[in-house]
């Protein structure tokens, strides 16, 4: 799950990071407001789930008296697809230098991974690509934590001739850590930690995202979900317990399994298609998920057939087929549906389809095919 | 011969008066798995299904029964301790079948299973079977035959739709593993690798990747320096949007890394078959055995 910048600073305050102040506003006026309370010139900056948003446009600088129509401009605005509904008014920083410090969890090392480098303020991937030498990684041993003399070395790599500031950096390092193990996240970034011309370390901009498993031990993590910063449909696949994803092609997809999901939209493509989702609707069978995998699925203008895979193996094809049958009767379909079924129960699965007028494949790459061509108007092969 | 599992492996199932527990255990013991014992706290001493014997503790099962491989299928909250729990006990293999463990907890339970000598299996795996003699965890029996075709997976119904193709075309399998779906696991592709590799009864092997991460290229190079027997391999994503989560915690690009292109070069380049789709796997299994 990801959160906005400005509910992660609110993390990150919390364990003791320097932050300058700011609040977040969902109008101009709110905007204007704030920033007269702040004083001097403020930074309007779009809080949404996508990288590159100054570049978009999406941060700006505004002086006393210019907060209201600068924020007016990057609220409502699109960013990567995704339109601005909140703002973060903060005050400008004077800055002497940019720093990146960043935890991200390390599949290779199976441990969270410190990244830091004095290179900061910009992409950090392409520091990595194209100057790996101004990065330093440091893997952390959770049983242990991030121990003191691991922090000031990576501070004294941010600032080798300086001790002081080299010390706030390790702290700063230290609640970082902190927030990102208490907070159950995947990754939690400060890019940039700056350096005031006074000398003071600060974070100006961060990012956190929390693994989604570690949801059910952390309620108050669930309330900093914004739902208007997603896909409606997921939204509503979510509170359904399903897994979906959605995409721009034209073939609905209905599959139980993420591995068999993802090889079913490959399928299509290989069959010169389109998916227009992923979904999964997982390992029980419940028929009301396939009621409600069918609801968000034609709740797509852009699908133009539906595809079933379905393989039976605690799954009970059955199941599938009293929802399939469940689910049109409640909401005849408008367009075509293609059903491929086997294994646990397949054949009261298919006399239950048949008996309600469908008819259903038990070969994957045939009914990938009729798929494909019924979502481009033609007849099923 | 097979891999990690046989006729005489002994089993203990932590959790197995749960729902999925109870479910998966009564599988297989009709399967044939030698089903020892099960753990559920404050059920000791009572008997599932009247033959076999319920302990508080994993310590107690093990003194009691000296099994060599436990299964876990308690809710994701509580998997990582049952993986530690039965590290501890001296167990050297523990397959963790649960779904949605938190990647933190997962940064802990490796090192500590590690430095206890245990191999783990999972989390979030279907777990694994050896046709016509043992099965661990939720891979249905019923799709498998045995033969010399060994077979390792990231996902379930996948390997499931897999495995059931082979099957229907005649061709077994000696053991079919699955490593599971999370970033942080226990067992990976080139522990099953070496371990096919050593298996006298397994010719060739079936690899299934996903998207995400850097396993199958590691693997790949793995095969390209240390592997005499074939592999066929496939990756599961090609039309995967990058920094998605598909289903699987690993299941995503992160920036420009863990593409199913650059995977499926990788294997190219250690001279693999490569199946465009699950159906490829029969041919080119066929050619190579």
């Amino acid at each position: 799950m990801n959160i906005h910048e400005y509910q992660a600073k609110e993390l990150l305050r919390a364990e003791g990071v320097p932050i300058p102040p700011g609040r977040v506003a969902t109008s101009a006026a709110e905007a204007e407001a704030i920033a007269k309370e702040l004083g001097g010139t403020v930074v309007i900056k779009a809080q949404v789930h996508t990288g590159g948003r100054g570049k978009a446009g999406g941060v700006k600088l505004a002086k006393a008296g210019e907060a209201r129509a600068t924020a007016e401009k990057i609220i409502g605005m699109q960013i990567n697809g995704l339109t601005v509904h909140q703002v973060l008014v903060t005050p400008a920083a004077d800055i002497a230098t940019e720093a990146y410090v960043g935890i991200i969890l390390d599949r290779a090392s199976r441990k969270p991974v410190f990244m830091v480098s004095p290179a900061g303020g910009i992409d950090i991937e392409e520091v990595a690509h194209s100057t790996p030498e101004k990065i330093r990684k440091m893997p952390i041993d959770t049983r242990f934590g991030l121990l003191p003399y691991q922090a000031m070395e990576l501070g004294f790599f941010l600032f080798p001739d300086d001790v002081k500031k080299a010390r706030a950096a390790a702290k700063i390092m230290g609640q970082l850590y902190t927030a990102f193990m208490k907070n159950g996240c995947s990754l939690a970034e400060i890019n940039p930690l700056v350096v005031t011309p006074a000398g003071d370390v600060l974070a100006l901009d961060a990012k956190m995202t929390v693994d989604d498993n570690e949801l059910d031990r952390h309620p108050e993590l669930v309330a900093l979900r914004d739902e208007t910063a997603e896909e409606p449909s997921e939204v509503m696949a979510r509170n359904a317990n399903l897994t979906f994803i959605k995409l721009d092609g034209d073939v609905g997809c209905v599959v139980n399994g993420a591995g068999l999901a993802m090889a079913t939209m490959d399928l299509v493509k290989y069959y010169g298609g389109d998916p227009a989702n992923f979904l999964d609707i997982g390992g029980s069978s419940n028929p009301e998920k396939v009621v409600n995998a069918l609801k968000i699925i034609t709740s797509d203008p852009n699908v133009k057939a539906i595809l079933f895979n379905i393989f039976g193996g605690i799954t009970r094809t059955d199941d599938v087929a009293n929802g399939i049958v469940t689910a049109t009767k409640q909401n005849p379909l408008k367009v075509p549906i293609v059903i491929r079924l086997t294994g646990t129960n397949e054949e009261i699965a298919m006399k239950i389809l048949t008996e309600n007028g469908f008819s259903a494949s038990s070969d994957m790459d045939e009914a990938v095919q009729k798929a494909v061509a019924l979502a481009k108007g033609g007849k099923a092969a | 011969m097979s891999i990690f599992l046989n006729e005489n492996s002994t089993v203990i199932i932590q959790g197995i008066t749960g729902r999925d527990g109870s479910f998966h255990a009564k599988q297989m013991m009709e399967y044939g798995t030698k089903v020892v014992g099960g753990v559920t706290p404050g059920k000791g001493g009572q008997k599932f299904e009247g033959t076999v014997p319920i302990f508080n503790t994993m310590h107690e099962a093990m003194q009691a029964t000296g099994a060599n491989t436990s299964v876990i299928y308690v809710p994701p909250m509580f998997a990582a301790d049952a993986m530690m729990e039965a590290a501890d006990t001296g167990v050297k293999f523990i397959v963790a079948i649960t779904e949605g463990v938190p990647v933190l907890d997962m940064t802990r339970v490796y090192p500590f299973v590690k430095e206890k000598g245990a191999r783990l299996l999972g989390p979030n795996c279907p777990g694994l079977i050896t046709p016509g003699k043992s099965k661990v965890g939720i891979i249905p029996g019923r799709i498998c035959t045995p033969g010399n075709v060994g077979v390792v997976s990231r996902s379930g119904t996948l390997t499931y739709e897999i495995v059931y193709q082979l099957t229907r075309a005649g061709i077994g399998q000696s053991t079919c593993v699955g490593i599971g779906g999370d970033p942080i696991n226990g067992t990976n592709f080139i522990d099953c690798l070496q371990a096919f590799e050593a298996d006298p009864e397994t010719k060739v092997i079936c690899m299934m990747g996903e998207i995400g991460g850097t396993d199958e290229q590691e693997a790949a190079a793995f095969v390209k320096a240390n592997m005499k027997k074939p592999v066929v391999g496939f990756i599961a994503g090609q039309t995967a949007p990058p920094g998605r989560r598909m289903g699987h915690a690993g299941a995503i690009i992160s920036g420009s890394s863990g593409t199913a292109a650059e995977k499926l070069e990788s294997f190219a380049a250690a001279g693999m078959g490569v199946a465009k789709r699950p159906k490829d796997f029969v041919d080119l299994v066929k050619a190579r055995m």
